[in-house]
């Protein structure tokens, strides 16, 4: 069945009617390859509804941007008529300092967020670690860093969602308080989503106080027994970490990172701890640039992985990496989240489909058998070309029905997400 | 909940002539014989004889959950022990059509496990097996049946707890916090079970057994076990949980701090939670509900307090000391009059003895009572609790409060003698008028009880039908023959496939007497 030919000029002038901002879409608008027709730019959620109602009624395909950072992730869209630009809703609604909540619109970038908040010594306990994310963006691919170890991710911490259906019907779940079990809590479902369900265009938050110090202890190691060993030593003992960073870079040795948040007699205290927990020649210091960053540079066509497992299951993963790189004659630098069970992987942009492939399939097994996964999350196109990207996922069947009611038109990003969704 | 005194209710739209057994959100009509039978017979099918009961009498053993107020007798109680079992009877129920409700210890508190008579219960209670402690992987594995307070024994030895407290943790079950999202003193700093459920195996309305999470985090797909989690029973059943365990903090510092209002003791609490701390908890008692604690428990609070806060501070040693310290200071600021630190586990544990049996020692003051439990922006705190003595000094219905000052979870405690006439009205009046006091304040009208039977009602104050509606698509995906235990969270169904927004006046199917709505 082929989708009937788009007519451009009629799909504009029925959105204008709903948004004073719709252009024609350039080349730089594509969508991982996916060229795209019109760019609606609405400045509020009651325009995105608009905008949405008038994409359905002429049957678009929608999908939701915020900076772009990260639209090349998932698989690339089946069609993408319309993008829906986020970034005119860029405010910082309320800020409940006493509550410790803010309001925020989706195209707000995190760093403004963080901006908004610091000055009542409080912050959004969610990391940026490719830079440039906005909200709604770091929603639907549920982007998350370094400190999830203390905070969790952005499920844990999102306590309200407003977000636009594809038939344009505005939407609110939870609300303004961190207590709350009344109805459904729909921004689960949304994170992670990948703009597959809605477009979300506020967003409420729980916030933290911002730590008065910080300090940061880093010991090598040369096998992953080793780094298991001092993962489990840093989880188990009593150092109450922030952050517990595994880094194996393709050459030479790795590194654990343990990140200490808190006063400042504390934090002594417990990079002393710390220290002795990661044995002799750990070293003590601040935060060097880029740490907790993700392994690969946007844009530099690196394939990008996010591997996931039981936390005991650190050496096996780490090992297997090794193994299946050597075997395939690729490199791999892996870095992330080793106290959570969640690593990066970045092959290079010029490994070849097979090798990738190869390497890929070794580590979702392995992940897989550790209760796991391995996701393919961005990747040059003639990788994603033959590289299963999501894996097997389980209940697929119960989530395509979960997509059937929100989405049964299938408008929103189709085939980006998991199974074809 | 252990009541020992008096009746309790949590509070309801204010009920008219008819009582709640009565409507049709409980299946009254009774079962349709023929799909009973056969219900019957695929669970006689898959389990043994004594894990079926048809018997009146016993079946009216499980007529309400710890919502009382409310009773249904069901048509049929299942107690399996595996996930195929209450696959099968799932399925069964589906296929003719029959509703099913999912019950754990039944300590729930607004009616969320009330039977349907024209349905089966599935009681989880002989699936109470801790399969597996993961210390190194900081996770659980156990049955929907197990009692919250046993995963943390059987993790303490490896250094671990499960984090999620509830005040019924030595009764509830895993399944049934699962289902309410279950909150407790310690979500303050820790979160809600939602935080710390990774992974179920459940079972979906039709019968399907799924996956959902695991081990690992940030499992590919859509987060379906975070819609589970708090859907009180309407999306299908959980039969295995795996859980987040959390490691057992250095110390523990309990803080008792007497004030003479409440609007002191709410000063203190802002300016605590301004300071940048983050207790583990932050819970306070006013005068009423210190004068039952002190009439049941004799614990020794500071005498002619207004407010009492209890602060307890967790975590490494040194930022432990020093947050006491500061929490003393803020206190005193604030003008506490008296304050003690517990310095051993007895008088931790007496201090904690007062605040724990506040519900049940509220039947020392009142023959009745209803437990409301409703949720403001903590910074509200004074202007409400103004409003509530306002209500109660204009109605002459006591009210007691008791709550869970760090995050605003207001638990008044409204105060009546049902041998009077009218009084059980003018309290649920008072009731009802607190949760519209949360509502218009940008609060929940629950924040950990749930909305269950009690409070459905009320949604429509919180959600528009928009939002009620786009939480029924999720009902939709898991449950389009609405079997799911039907009548609770949302005050309407939606019919699974209509389109949104169309439906003027009874549903077709209603009209011809194909469908209720309920």
């Amino acid at each position: 069945m082929s989708a009937p030919a788009l007519d451009v000029g009629a799909a504009r002038t029925a959105l204008a009617a709903a948004c004073d901002d719709v252009a024609e879409a350039g080349p730089a608008d594509a969508v991982d390859g996916v060229a795209t027709a019109l760019v609606a730019r609405p400045a509020s959620t009651a325009e995105v509804a608009e905008v949405l109602r008038a994409a359905a009624a002429a049957g678009l395909t929608v999908v939701a941007r915020g900076a772009g950072t990260k639209l090349t992730w998932g698989r690339p869209p089946e069609r993408a008529d319309l993008v829906v630009d986020l970034t005119r809703m860029a405010r910082v609604q309320d800020h409940a300092a006493g509550d410790l909540i803010v309001d925020v619109q989706a195209g707000t970038p995190l760093s403004a967020v963080q901006e908004a908040v610091a000055s009542a010594g409080q912050r959004l306990a969610l990391d940026d670690p490719l830079g440039g994310a906005t909200v709604g963006g770091a929603l639907a691919t549920n982007l998350s860093g370094p400190r999830r170890v203390a905070f969790g991710t952005a499920r844990d911490l999102l306590i309200g969602v407003t977000l636009v259906r594809a038939d344009g019907v505005v939407a609110k779940a939870g609300g303004r308080v961190v207590k709350n079990v009344a109805g459904y809590d729909l921004g689960k479902l949304v994170v992670g989503s990948f703009g597959t369900l809605g477009v979300v265009t506020e967003a409420v938050f729980r916030l933290h106080p911002l730590p008065a110090a910080h300090r940061l202890v880093t010991a090598r190691f040369d096998r992953p027994e080793q780094a298991q060993r001092l993962v489990q030593g840093v989880l188990s003992g009593q150092v109450v970490p922030a952050a517990v960073e595994v880094e194996q870079p393709a050459e030479g040795p790795g590194r654990v990172s343990v990140l200490l948040e808190g006063i400042d007699a504390g934090v002594a205290g417990r990079a002393d701890t710390a220290r002795r927990l990661l044995g002799a020649g750990a070293e003590e210091g601040d935060l060097p640039a880029g740490w907790g960053a993700f392994p690969w540079t946007p844009g530099s066509g690196a394939t990008a992985l996010k591997v996931t497992f039981a936390l005991s299951g650190l050496a096996r993963v780490l090992a297997t990496a090794r193994s299946a790189t050597a075997d395939a004659g690729v490199t791999l630098d892996l870095r992330g989240s080793g106290g959570a069970g969640v690593l990066y992987g970045a092959l290079p942009a010029d490994a070849h489909p097979v090798a990738v492939g190869s390497v890929v399939g070794r580590l979702r097994a392995e992940c897989t058998a550790l209760g796991g996964a391995t996701v393919v999350l961005d990747a040059p196109a003639e990788v994603k070309a033959v590289v299963d990207t999501w894996g097997p996922v389980p209940a697929l069947e119960l989530m395509r029905r979960v997509k059937e009611q929100f989405d049964p038109e299938r408008r929103l990003a189709p085939g980006r997400f998991v199974g074809g969704i | 909940m252990s009541v020992t005194h008096g009746t309790e209710r949590t509070a309801g739209p204010v009920l008219g002539p008819v009582p709640p057994e009565a409507t049709e959100a409980t299946g009254s009509s009774g079962p349709d014989p023929a799909a009973m039978a056969a219900v019957i017979e695929a669970a006689r099918a898959v389990l043994p004889p004594d894990s079926l009961i048809e018997d009146h009498i016993r079946l009216r053993t499980y007529e309400c959950d710890g919502l009382a107020h409310y009773r249904v007798t069901p048509a049929l109680v299942v107690l399996p022990e595996t996930a195929e079992q209450v696959a099968a009877v799932v399925r069964a129920c589906s296929e003719h059509g029959l509703p099913f409700v999912a019950r754990g210890s039944g300590t729930g508190l607004s009616g969320g496990a009330l039977p349907r008579a024209d349905g089966v219960l599935i009681v989880t209670s002989k699936m109470r097996a801790i399969r597996e402690v993961r210390a190194h992987d900081q996770r659980a594995v156990v049955e929907p049946g197990v009692i919250n307070l046993d995963v943390t024994r059987a993790a303490t030895p490896a250094g671990y707890y499960y984090a999620p407290d509830p005040s019924s943790q030595q009764i509830c079950s895993i399944g049934g916090n699962l289902a309410e999202n279950s909150g407790g003193a310690h979500c303050l700093k820790y979160g809600f079970t939602t935080n710390h459920v990774v992974g179920a195996q459940f079972v979906t309305p039709q019968g399907e057994i799924v996956e959902l999470g695991g081990l690992a985090p940030d499992a590919p797909g859509y987060d379906l076990l975070g819609a589970v989690v708090g859907s009180e029973g309407t999306l299908g059943i959980a039969t295995a949980v795996t859980v987040r365990l959390v490691r057992l903090p250095e110390d523990v510092r309990t803080l008792l701090a007497g004030f003479r209002s409440t609007d002191d003791a709410g000063a203190a609490t802002s300016a605590i939670i301004g300071a940048g701390i983050v207790p583990a908890a932050i819970e306070m008692m006013d005068a009423l509900a210190i004068e039952a604690a002190e009439a049941a428990t004799h614990c020794d609070y500071p005498a002619g307090a207004g407010a009492v806060l209890v602060v307890e501070l967790d975590g490494a040693r040194a930022e432990v000391e020093h947050e006491l310290a500061e929490v003393e200071r803020l206190c005193r600021e604030n003008s506490a009059f008296e304050m003690r630190v517990a310095t051993d586990p007895a008088e931790r544990a007496l201090i904690w003895k007062g605040r724990k049996s506040a519900f049940a020692a509220v039947g020392r003051i009142s023959p009745d009572y209803i437990v409301q439990d409703g949720v403001i922006p903590r910074t509200a705190l004074p202007e409400v609790l103004r409003a509530i003595a306002e209500l109660s000094a204009s109605s002459g219905v006591r009210v007691a409060n008791v709550f869970h000052a760090g995050d605003g979870n207001l638990h008044p405690l409204v105060l009546f003698d049902d041998a009077v006439e009218g009084a059980g009205e003018a309290a649920e009046k008072v009731s009802g008028a607190i949760l519209d006091l949360c509502i218009s304040h940008g609060g929940s009208i629950t924040g950990e009880h749930g909305v269950g039977i009690d409070k459905a009602a009320y949604m429509p104050r919180m959600f528009s039908d928009e939002d009620l509606d786009t939480m029924q698509l999720v009902r939709c995906a898991f449950d389009p023959d609405g079997v799911a235990n039907p009548g609770k969270v949302f005050p309407t169904p939606r019919l699974c496939g209509e389109v949104p927004g169309k439906r003027r006046g009874a549903h077709p199917l209603v009209e011809a007497g194909l469908a209720e709505a309920f």
